[in-house]
């Protein structure tokens, strides 16, 4: 807590319905939300990647350790990543016990975020039902629901009846050429709002004295004692980070870039078990709420969900060949909207207003690599793939736990690296929200 | 989509065609340490730049082969032409 005493240099401006109708009436202008700060020489700890992880493990950095002379470096503009391409799904309904009790965990901080940040992320646990179109896909369902039971997360089963009771507006008639035949419901999943939740971490760590530098890119990590070339590798340490506005030192160096993690990575001499593919996702005119929940369908590679403006918000599964490259295709759209159709018949009027691709690392078993690599000093927190969006709170406490305690915390043992040493995998691709 | 230039079917959909990844050297079983194993089946370069890698044409010549892509413009450079056997695996 010393951390924050030291740290409040300034009140933040409180966010309220009082405070909105004040300045509303006397036209005062809000002040900026993150300062704008120049680039100092050294930090105790600098944080690559200003998405929603990046900006976790900053503030709770900040928050539970006291640790707040931390950078935040993004080659672009807060949360220009993933943290604003992605459908906005939480979730804790996986297949490991790992997996589980990680997300669980998410999910609790995001219930509690909308106070602890002082800011609304509107979030909406509104339930979400993954879709069985087969005897396998409803044996992992099951396996899924029992899993979930046993570590205190509410999914079950449900038949075409209930399913239809929860989302009206889906055809579990066996007209379809893969009739719906069950589904996985899991009443604590929903939707929050990806931007609010990066500006709320943005604001909340600034104000206990974190700095966010924008349009700031890596170049380079300084290392020494490494047996790779320039003191890179294993058995080395990190001294600093060389930037496009200069030099910086510091001890601690965290990789929370997603899609580009092998580059970042690379230049500390570390390889990582990592492939960029892109996810392509999609977005409708805004018409009246009819879906009250995320529906989710595996077999049919894709996830929907209302947002509360009204649009459809489709998601689907990465493209097959990895690339940087964020272009979308026409093959997708086509292919997402036959898939929605058959699920719905009754948005076959519906336009799209506009689609887009973000970047997952993928890893094999796809769960993340966290914590410590061989380069000491040097953390990662990437191989998120699909699922960054909905681990950032967790992933952002537990990382900033690493750095300040130097151990690596419990619930993120399993997720180390050097599982792909000792072959002990974390394979949660059966809880993938789409077939890959 | 992505045009990928076969060598032997010519220019086709990516999705005609199976993505193999990385391309890379298998290390020797009888020698290669538990590491070098680790390091064939899981670490990738995954460059943002040129890249060698395998694609299997699953509904044409049905043949292995390698090509080099640019995987932050998607651009194939110097793609093996027909009859050539430079690259292919079969």
């Amino acid at each position: 807590m010393r951390g924050i005493a030291r740290g409040m240099r300034r009140r933040p401006p409180k966010y309220s319905a009082a405070a909105l109708a004040w300045k509303g009436l006397r036209g005062d202008p809000w002040p900026r939300v993150w300062r704008d700060t120049e680039l100092k020489r050294s930090y105790d700890a600098v944080v690559v990647g200003g998405g929603v992880h990046g900006l976790a493990t900053a503030y709770y950095l900040a928050r539970n350790h006291g640790i707040t002379d931390v950078a935040v470096l993004d080659k672009a503009y807060l949360g220009s990543g993933a943290s604003g391409r992605n459908t906005a799904i939480v979730r804790a309904n996986y297949l490991t016990p790992e997996g589980v009790a990680f997300y669980d965990r998410s999910l609790q901080l995001y219930n509690s975020m909308a106070t602890d940040l002082n800011i609304n992320v509107m979030f909406s646990e509104r339930g979400h039902l993954t879709l069985a179109h087969s005897d396998a896909a409803l044996r992992t369902m099951n396996w899924r629901a029992e899993v979930n039971k046993l570590q205190g997360v509410d999914s079950s089963v449900v038949g075409p009846d209930e399913i239809k009771e929860v989302a009206p507006s889906l055809d579990t008639s066996d007209h379809p050429r893969y009739p719906i035949q069950g589904a996985l419901y899991h009443p604590p999943g929903g939707i929050v709002r990806h931007d609010a939740v990066v500006w709320g971490y943005a604001r909340a760590a600034d104000h206990m004295g974190v700095e966010m530098h924008q349009k700031t890119e890596v170049l380079d990590i300084l290392c020494e004692g490494g047996d790779g070339p320039e003191g890179r590798g294993a058995g080395g340490r990190v001294t600093g980070v060389r930037t496009n506005r200069g030099d910086i030192s510091t001890p601690f160096v965290v990789n929370c870039t997603a899609g580009w993690a092998s580059l970042i990575s690379a230049m500390a001499g570390v390889r990582l078990p990592i492939t960029t593919h892109p996810l392509q996702a999609a977005v409708t005119e805004p018409v009246k709420v009819f879906l009250p929940t995320v529906v989710v369908s595996g077999s049919l590679h894709v996830y929907i969900s209302q947002t509360d403006r009204g649009e459809l918000v489709f998601g689907a599964a990465v493209d097959p060949v990895a690339t940087y490259s964020i272009r979308g295709s026409l093959d997708f759209t086509e292919e997402l909207a036959g898939h929605v159709l058959e699920l719905m018949p009754s948005v076959s009027r519906m336009r799209l207003l506009r689609q887009w691709s973000g970047l997952c690392d993928m890893t094999p078993d796809y769960s993340p690599v966290m914590g410590f690599t061989p380069v000491d000093g040097f953390l990662v927190d990437v191989g998120w793939g699909t699922y960054g969006f909905k681990a950032a709170p967790v992933s952002g406490e537990q990382m900033a736990a690493a750095v300040a305690t130097g151990n690596t915390p419990e619930l993120i043992a399993p997720f180390a690296l050097s599982r792909f040493d000792t072959g002990e995998l974390v394979g949660e691709k059966g809880a993938a929200a789409v077939g890959h | 989509m992505l045009l990928v230039p076969c060598p032997n079917c010519g220019p086709r959909n990516s999705a005609d065609l199976r993505y193999g990844g990385e391309s890379h050297a298998r290390p020797d079983p009888a020698t290669a340490s538990p590491l070098q194993w680790r390091g064939y089946l899981y670490l990738r370069d995954n460059p943002a730049g040129w890249l060698r890698e395998t694609w299997y044409c699953r509904s044409g010549c049905r043949r292995w082969f390698t090509l080099e892509r640019n995987t932050a413009t998607n651009e194939f450079r110097d793609p093996p032409q027909p009859g050539d056997k430079r690259g292919s695996k079969a």
